[in-house]
């Protein structure tokens, strides 16, 4: 009964955040589904998980966005969508369809696997390539992050010379 | 209904939501909340399936994983469209096909 409360809640979320005209309404509706989903995943068993989707899903990413939108403002474009929207529920009902062929007919397969281990002796043992590329993927972004940044500190510094050479000139004048 | 159809719905809703959204909307920042909704889908399928398998360790690594990566995807959409928004002024995709020319 749980499980099937928070699945809508959460899917009721995400049409919210989609839904939603204002962007800040339509990040808060994120975090909910981030919340929720955090709360199912506990329920299923996966605490570790859990917390992390929670304080970065529901926590970290909501704070990215609204400093987001408070820089870019908002901006209001559902007028209309590029995309046909009767083609749009057309693809979305296809692959959800088939989707479904092809993961419900297998959905209780059991599958022989060779022991049962804790969450760090897989994650730190058995999956260290992934941590490492975890680290790597984390300072990827810092890095991409700080180039998108230093190009707009560069377009200011390019503003603010114009500006400084107008004032001159009308000085001058 | 037992516990995985449940589940299996929950991430076919989820799904569904997030694949309409991208397809349909214009907004850059509303795009990376839509591909937030996907990622929220998937991490329920891989715990879902480790659950299943009795393999939790494996699917809480694996989802560790997605949402480092999913982490960094938001990071530098949201960056890029903040960029787009101070360059160009606007948030809509159709106004980058100018890019085009």
């Amino acid at each position: 009964m749980w499980h099937i409360l928070i699945i809508a809640g959460a899917i009721g979320c995400a049409i919210g955040a989609i839904v939603a005209r204002r962007l800040l309404v339509s990040a808060l509706w994120l975090a909910g589904t981030s919340a929720l989903v955090a709360l199912e995943i506990y329920l299923l068993g996966a605490p570790e998980i859990a917390v992390i989707e929670l304080s970065v899903g529901a926590g970290l990413v909501t704070v990215l966005f609204v400093f987001a939108i408070s820089i870019a403002g908002e901006e209001d474009l559902n007028t209309h969508s590029i995309f046909p929207l009767p083609a749009a529920w057309g693809l979305v009902a296809l692959s959800l369809v088939l989707l479904a062929i092809l993961v419900l007919p297998r959905a209780g397969l059991q599958v022989p696997i060779p022991g049962i281990e804790q969450f760090s002796t897989m994650l730190w043992d058995k999956r260290g390539l992934d941590v490492l590329l975890q680290i790597i993927i984390i300072f990827t972004g810092v890095l991409g992050v700080l180039g998108i940044l230093a190009e707009s500190r560069r377009t200011a510094h390019v503003e603010s010379a114009k500006k400084l050479q107008e004032v001159r000139e009308e000085v001058q004048v | 209904m037992n516990l995985l159809s449940v589940v299996i719905i929950g991430v076919l809703g989820l799904l569904g939501v997030g694949l309409y959204a991208l397809l349909i909307t214009r907004n850059l920042i509303k795009i990376v909340v839509a591909l937030q909704i996907l990622v929220k889908a998937i991490l329920l399928a891989i715990i879902m399936a480790g659950k299943v398998q009795g393999n939790m360790a494996l699917a809480q690594s694996m989802a560790l994983t997605v949402i480092v990566a999913d982490t960094i995807v938001a990071v530098l959409g949201l960056a890029l469209a903040v960029q787009i928004r101070r360059q160009l002024g606007t948030l809509d995709v159709q106004a980058l096909s100018t890019l085009r020319r």
